[in-house]
């Protein structure tokens, strides 16, 4: 087989810019991102789906960019947290409430968990501290405990002007 | 004023929520090769073939090593004499996941597919991973010429029986403190760059210094020309000290190759990869009296050492054997340990390191006696605590002198939180309703060993010294930089050494950076580990500033040509105190203090630079008083923690948000240690059965509760700023809590001790039991 048969061209739309790369059919999504666009931000914490640490959103939804093949991604938008700002000094208001809060300490699992808090709060723009547990079910942090995550994403939705998470 | 003790928000976070952290793996230079191993899928074998033709012949595949390319060099350092790890397996593998050749591609999907087409032949070996039978007679030897796989062996001189036997009551029970398993969410990575211009190694590790001294002596560089830098690191918790295969063969590619190596593992390596934490079995006997007072302590240990000795691994049961007695005043105390290898993956350190193990031990021991004697567990311990009075309070070990401490405080105020009597009304009144939940609430009055810093407590892991590095340097503008020997890895020391200094200084805290995890920039340094940077590098951090702005103030006194004992440092100036007006900016003083002919003459230009290392004179000694109270649904089993109640006393507090998040993070681990983690190993094969997030349970938001902290004060004496270290005391004080908890809700149901984790499983079968 050539190798034009095993890759492809890929446009997608990532933070608001038209990509395109030429990718293998295997590519995965958070490969694309990190290693074609070079936007490290989003990371990689396991290789089973469970940690959430390449959350990244897709078309509005929170989804894992380690289960996504890049040609999945063709013809859709993706925001990663370099795509993330708001009237907070520039940061958005999860993006502040965790910094308010403390809901960070190492950082490396922190781009997930704000992409899903973002989601979160753009479905469910108050949710009770039950709910914010239950979303962030498929992001695991090993630092903080998770309570002051939180504290972090009620912080959010009470400084959220309801538009912009 | 002080910005210690105030809830500052960190310099770090910014650009770890904006994506523009630097994680190894972030680092991409032109021309990287990646690196992957090709691991052992026998727990123990002989190696018999390793067959790379077919992936010599993959696209984009630059080569693949064995450990015959590696005999020019030494095995990994640190080891014990004839026991040390080599590389790669020679000959032999030990466990399975042992790193037994290297692949290097041009891409990381290229490289993956070459190590599955790596042919291994082995000659299976029988294999032994439970620390019992691997001491036992008939086990198989992981190295027949040491002629046993127990280690190291320290007996104990009187061993209690008649002390024990003399007491109105005693009680034994056999503990398992199960393996677990550090899982920082960034797994291990480095990348190296040979240069014509030497090497630099980009690591996620805990201690950059550490590792850039043993490298260079491994690789037989001069270390000018051995730079380790560890970036953002995303976790550590002890799994990121030992010396892993990648730290030394990644160079060694880059430099034979010629272009930068990286090697990133996978979570299903790191899981076999990464070092264990825990893994001790203890054999204690207490001896009490009826009125609940203990008299003796008998503390036998035995320490699954994995595969090799690591040389924290074999200091774990140390640190277990001091803290045995924890704060309890105990006429007689006794211990023993011993170490064993096993075909496991190696054990180190992990958030604790030998202090959660005790604190567990003793404080279900305390329980048990509450149980035999029909005391309130809580008025056990009060009965038995050491006397606030009793300070400094020498233990059973003569290194061990516990500096400070108020227990029966710290349980009071624990109890008021937690609102112990009515949660034992609540349990009584609902104990017979087949339709409530079963109550029980657990309490963990625990105490640490932290703030490694006297001269000899780091030497024995394998560490150049115990001290602790700081350098403060004055920008000519007035701002400053402070460099801080010991690296972090979420802990925020960019925030609290600056609130530190800033103090000190008496310049603003935007005006302080701090640097740190770059052998090229910062002198030198030991790392972040036992709860040690407060403690001890803050400490550097602190007299360093002092010195600083003894200095400076020499100089604003010759400028504003006033007695330097008439200064005060105020508003990021230095006025002369009742002369409003008379005063010389910091930045005035900073720029005069390169400038000579503005200088007094004791004096020189660049002055105002001071770096030290600073020891201290004994431990510090973190303790507190942690409640639990469960709810166990009597038809599954399933427990749910109602309330976690956290008092801690770790000395003086410097960023009280950020003591409260190692709190929580620790407690978390702790909780997770009781009721969910387990590295698993099959004992017939070996084989590890916990590879990935789905077999190891790491608990995620709805696993855990909110946490209720509070916080007594009792000061460190060992060290300037009476700091006790506050990261690893979660992580002691919970497993114990909640574990006494469930037993509580299940006392009536004939059950004296369940091993961790406690499982709704194992919850289950005692309730079936208890109703048949």
């Amino acid at each position: 087989m050539s190798t034009q048969e095993w890759t492809k061209a890929v446009t997608v739309t990532v933070n608001g810019r038209r990509e395109t790369r030429e990718v293998e059919h295997r590519t995965l999504l958070v490969h694309l991102l990190r290693e074609q666009l070079r936007l490290t931000g989003t990371h990689i914490g396991c290789d089973t789906s469970n940690c959430g640490a390449c959350t990244v959103i897709l078309d509005g939804a929170a989804v894992k960019s380690c289960t996504v093949l890049a040609v999945q991604a063709h013809g859709h938008e993706v925001t990663t947290v370099e795509g993330l700002s708001g009237p907070f000094d520039g940061l958005s208001a999860v993006q502040e409430g965790f910094r308010q809060e403390h809901g960070l300490q190492c950082g490396y699992c922190t781009p997930g968990m704000l992409m899903a808090s973002t989601a979160l709060l753009s479905e469910q723009p108050d949710p009770s501290p039950e709910q914010v547990r239950h979303a962030l079910e498929g992001n695991i942090c090993r630092c903080t405990g998770y309570e002051m995550i939180v504290r972090s994403v009620r912080w959010a939705a009470e400084h959220s002007d309801g538009a912009t998470p | 004023m002080s910005l210690v003790g105030a809830r500052v928000l960190r310099k770090e976070d910014p650009r770890l929520l904006t994506g523009q952290g630097t994680f190894v793996d972030d680092i991409q230079p032109v021309g990287c090769l990646h690196a992957a191993f090709v691991m052992s899928s026998c727990a123990h074998a002989e190696l018999v073939s390793i067959d790379a033709r077919a992936a010599l012949a993959m696209p984009g595949v630059v080569g693949v090593w064995t450990a015959a390319d590696f005999l020019d060099y030494p095995d990994l350092p640190g080891g014990l004499p004839e026991l040390e790890r080599p590389a790669l397996a020679r000959n032999r593998v030990r466990f399975a996941g042992e790193p037994l050749a290297v692949v290097v591609a041009e891409s990381r999907y290229q490289v993956a597919d070459a190590v599955a087409a790596v042919e291994v032949e082995y000659q299976e070996l029988d294999s032994v991973t439970d620390v019992t039978l691997a001491a036992g007679p008939d086990a198989p030897l992981l190295f027949e010429h040491h002629g046993s796989n127990v280690i190291t062996k320290v007996p104990m001189l009187d061993d209690l029986e008649r002390e024990l036997e003399r007491c109105d009551q005693r009680a034994h029970l056999r503990l398992v403190n199960q393996r677990c398993a550090a899982v920082p969410i960034e797994a291990s990575a480095c990348l190296a760059d040979w240069g014509v211009e030497g090497l630099t190694l980009w690591a996620t590790f805990q201690a950059p210094h550490h590792l850039r001294n043993y490298l260079a002596t491994w690789l037989d560089l001069p270390q000018n020309l051995c730079r380790v830098i560890a970036p953002d690191v995303g976790g550590g918790f002890g799994a990121k000290i030992p010396w892993y295969p990648e730290l030394f063969i990644a160079p060694l590619l880059s430099k034979w190759l010629r272009r930068p190596v990286k090697f990133t593992q996978t979570r299903s390596e790191a899981m076999v990869q990464m070092t264990h934490g825990r893994d001790q079995v203890h054999d204690v006997d207490v001896g009490f009296d009826n009125d609940g007072r203990i008299k003796a302590l008998r503390f036998i240990i035995s320490q699954n050492l994995g595969a090799y000795p690591d040389p924290t691994g074999l200091g774990l049961a140390v640190l277990t054997s001091w803290m045995a007695a924890g704060c309890y005043d105990i006429a007689k105390v006794a211990t023993s340990f011993r170490t064993v290898v096993t075909n496991t993956t190696p054990v180190a350190a992990y958030r604790g390191a030998g202090r959660p193990e005790a604190a567990y031990s003793i404080e279900r021991m305390v329980d048990l006696v509450a149980l035999r004697t029909g005391l309130d567990p809580a008025e056990v311990r009060r009965r038995n605590f050491i006397s606030p009075k009793a300070f400094p309070y020498k233990t059973h070990n003569d290194p061990v002198v516990y500096d400070s401490g108020d227990f029966p405080q710290a349980l009071a105020e624990c109890l008021r939180l937690v609102d112990y009597e009515e949660v034992r009304r609540r349990q009584a009144a609902t104990r017979n309703d087949p339709d409530a939940p079963l109550i029980g609430v657990g309490l963990s009055c625990w105490l640490e060993i932290a703030g490694f810093g006297p001269n000899g407590s780091l030497e024995g892991f394998g560490h150049l010294a115990s001290w602790e590095s700081a350098q403060v340097r004055i920008h000519p503008d007035g701002s400053a930089v402070v460099f801080a020997g010991s690296s972090p890895h979420g802990q925020g020391h960019e925030t609290t050494f600056a609130q530190i200094a800033s103090d000190e200084l008496g310049i603003p805290f935007d005006r302080i950076s701090v640097r740190f995890g770059d052998t090229a920039t910062v002198i030198q340094g030991i790392g972040t580990m036992g709860s040690r940077g407060v403690p001890t590098s803050g400490s550097a951090v602190k007299m360093a500033s002092v010195t600083v702005l003894g200095r400076a103030k020499k100089i604003a006194a010759h400028l504003l040509e006033a007695a330097e004992e008439d200064l005060e440092v105020l508003d990021n100036a230095f006025s002369v105190r009742g002369t409003p007006g008379k005063k010389v900016s910091w930045g005035d003083v900073a720029w005069a203090s390169f400038q000579p002919l503005r200088l007094p003459e004791e004096l020189s230009a660049g002055s105002l630079e001071e770096r030290l290392f600073m020891e201290s004179p004994n431990f510090s000694y973190p303790s507190g008083a942690y409640a639990c109270v469960v709810e166990i649904d009597r038809r599954t089993g399933r427990i749910t923690i109602d309330k976690m109640v956290l008092i801690d006393d770790c000395g003086t507090v410097i960023n009280p948000l950020l003591a409260e998040g190692q709190v929580h993070g620790g407690v978390a681990q702790g909780i997770a240690q009781a009721l969910f983690e387990q590295v698993v190993f099959d004992p017939d094969s070996g084989q590890p059965q916990t590879t990935n997030l789905i077999d190891y349970l790491v608990p995620s938001a709805p696993d855990l509760p909110d946490y209720v902290a509070g916080r007594i004060t009792t000061l460190c004496p060992n060290n300037p700023l009476g700091a006790k270290g506050i990261g690893e005391s979660g992580a002691v004080g919970a497993p114990a809590a909640v574990v006494n908890a469930v037993l509580d809700a299940l006392s009536g149901f004939g059950v004296e001790h369940l091993d961790m984790p406690v499982t709704s499983e194992k919850v289950w079968h005692v309730l079936q039991g208890g109703q048949q």
